[in-house]
């Protein structure tokens, strides 16, 4: 019995981590409808600039976010202006295919880059470390993963609806043409919101770094998992892509204590389950 | 008075299908035009091309001697040219304040602040929180007016503001115009209701099917001219 709730103990704990795949996914279709094929090897992409970082600098990979996260915002400002934004318009096709080039072009320069070996950020004892929890062991790291979930989507959410920046974001999706009549320059709107999202994805690779070994290949699956907490959590809410990561880890803990080769199986049956049930994923934002 | 803005045979274009034929225009400092003509006649696509939203050749549109036909539309905002748009066009996802806070965001000075917008429409003040999108028409086109202003334009163009509303709504709108243009603002006045359009203006500009067909003082025109211009035939 205590088994099972430590297996869902440790998925809701996963699912934090997963939130944090989902999050920049969710903000960027949110502003701009574009579905970023190559969010994950921009997940990976991080994680190999944590570890360059922790090995340039000596430094603790969260030390290292003091780089990354700069880094990866300016990756995105330039990514959107340079090349997303010629993608946007009427047809949904042109970002899926440039974003498609863009994740085979991110694999195969981390590849040249890093070779295929496996890689690990090296977090040090917070590693191993565990608290005793009513007779459950619960590990740091996945519990402070977990809780930078939670403060991660706090301050989107914060950004989102209490500030000019959020009220940009918000505008822009809403009515391209007359936020830009209203002097926004939607261009630079969007450059603002890739960057946001690839801040998050710093935080996200970081904390994947340290939590298990990363290639260059992996990046596609980090992609899925993404995708799979927006839509059951409901699009356009990012406490619903929180639940949605729950969910997914719950179900791929829960799966991989029958049969461990069942954990990547479960977590895609209960993204089935919900789509099938929900179709618009459990909390979609609420259309006015 | 010193030329706001002009066009010089302004063309526009969707795509194969040409909307406007050389169109001319001028609008001095402090006045108000009102702009007529039939569905379709070009002129909402006229005040989209002057906002920057359609693209032109340059001098085809030239605000306070600078030809600004190409320019983006957010740049075109900051020069100080607002449109409050046909149908509105509120962003849903704000509250009535934050629609109007946005339409600050281009942080020109002048007269118009949050304060002065809900002085001029007491009841957004009690609304500010709620969305939008759960206004009445009337309250919706309030809005959209406040958000033009917070801008603090000096030539604001409206188009259609009293379509869809209630004629007592009409009545109150326009009653606020004259405190709008007073502010010293240069007005462009799109309008289906040809007696409103002509009561607030001091000339006024008819289109039919993408071109001028009536360019007269208001005081002047008569109403066969009117006629004549709009529909394009001798009543
Ligand atoms: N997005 C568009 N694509 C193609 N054609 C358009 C588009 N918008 C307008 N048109 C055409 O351009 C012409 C002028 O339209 P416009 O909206 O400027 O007229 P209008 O004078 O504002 O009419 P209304 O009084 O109905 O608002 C019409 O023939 C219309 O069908
Ligand atoms: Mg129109």
């Amino acid at each position: 019995m205590i088994e099972w709730v430590g297996a869902i103990v440790q998925g809701t704990l996963l699912g934090g981590l997963y939130a944090l795949f989902a999050a920049g996914l969710s903000l960027i279709f949110g502003v701009m409808r574009l579905v970023n094929i190559a969010h994950g090897d921009l997940i990976v992409l991080a994680a190999y600039l944590g570890l360059s970082t922790t090995l340039m600098l000596g430094v603790h990979p969260f030390v290292a976010l003091i780089v990354v996260m700069p880094l990866m915002a300016a990756i995105g400002y330039a990514l959107q202006r340079g090349v997303l934004n010629r993608t946007l318009g009427p047809d949904i096709l042109p970002p899926l295919l440039v974003t498609f080039g863009l994740s085979v072009i991110l694999q195969n320069a981390l590849l040249e880059g890093f070779t295929a070996d496996p890689q690990k950020l090296n977090g040090g004892a917070i590693e191993t470390a565990s608290l005793a929890v009513g007779g459950l062991a619960v590990g740091v790291l996945p519990l402070l993963t977990f809780a930078i979930a939670v403060a991660v989507i706090a301050g989107l959410q914060w950004v989102f609806y209490a500030t000019a920046l959020g009220r940009g974001f918000r505008a822009v999706s809403d009515n391209q043409d007359i936020a830009q009549i209203m002097g926004l320059n939607k261009a630079h709107v969007f450059g603002l919101a890739m960057a946001l999202a690839l801040a998050v994805t710093a935080i996200a690779g970081i904390l994947l770094g340290m939590r298990t070994s990363f290639d260059p290949a992996i990046g596609g699956g980090r992609l899925i998992f993404g995708f799979e907490a927006v839509i059951i959590g409901g699009l356009g809410n990012l406490w619903g892509t929180l639940a949605g990561g729950v969910i997914l880890g719950v179900a791929q803990t829960l799966g991989a204590k029958i049969d461990p080769g069942y954990q990547v199986l479960a977590g895609h049956i209960a993204f089935l389950v919900v789509l099938a049930v929900r179709p618009n994923g459990l909390f979609p934002r609420v259309e006015h | 008075m010193p030329e706001v803005l002009s066009l010089n045979a302004l063309d526009a274009r969707y795509g194969d299908f040409q909307a406007l034929f050389g169109v001319d225009m001028t609008l001095a400092e402090g006045e108000v035009i009102a702009i007529i003509g039939a569905n379709g006649a070009g002129k909402t696509t006229m005040l989209r091309s002057i906002s920057g939203l359609l693209k032109n050749k340059p001098g085809q549109i030239v605000y306070r001697g600078r030809p600004i036909g190409g320019l983006r539309a957010d740049v075109v905002a900051h020069l100080g040219i607002a449109l409050v748009p046909e149908g509105r066009q509120l962003f849903p996802s704000l509250s009535v304040e934050e629609n109007l806070l946005l339409g600050g965001k281009v942080g020109r000075p002048g007269p118009w602040s949050l304060e002065k917008v809900y002085d001029l429409f007491p009841i957004l003040k009690e609304r500010r929180r709620q969305a939008s999108t759960s206004l009445s028409g009337g309250q919706q086109q309030m809005v959209a007016i406040g958000r033009a202003l917070m801008a603090n334009p000096d030539l604001v163009m409206f188009d259609e503001i009293s379509l869809g509303l209630a004629p007592v709504v009409i009545k109150s709108i326009y009653d606020a115009l004259p405190g709008i243009v007073g502010e010293g603002m240069t007005a462009m006045i799109v309008e289906q209701d040809i007696l409103k359009a002509l009561s607030v203006s001091s000339r006024v500009y008819c289109l039919q099917e993408g071109r001028v067909s009536l360019e007269a003082r208001t005081e002047d025109v008569t109403h066969d001219q009117i006629t004549q211009a709009y529909f394009g035939v001798v009543a």
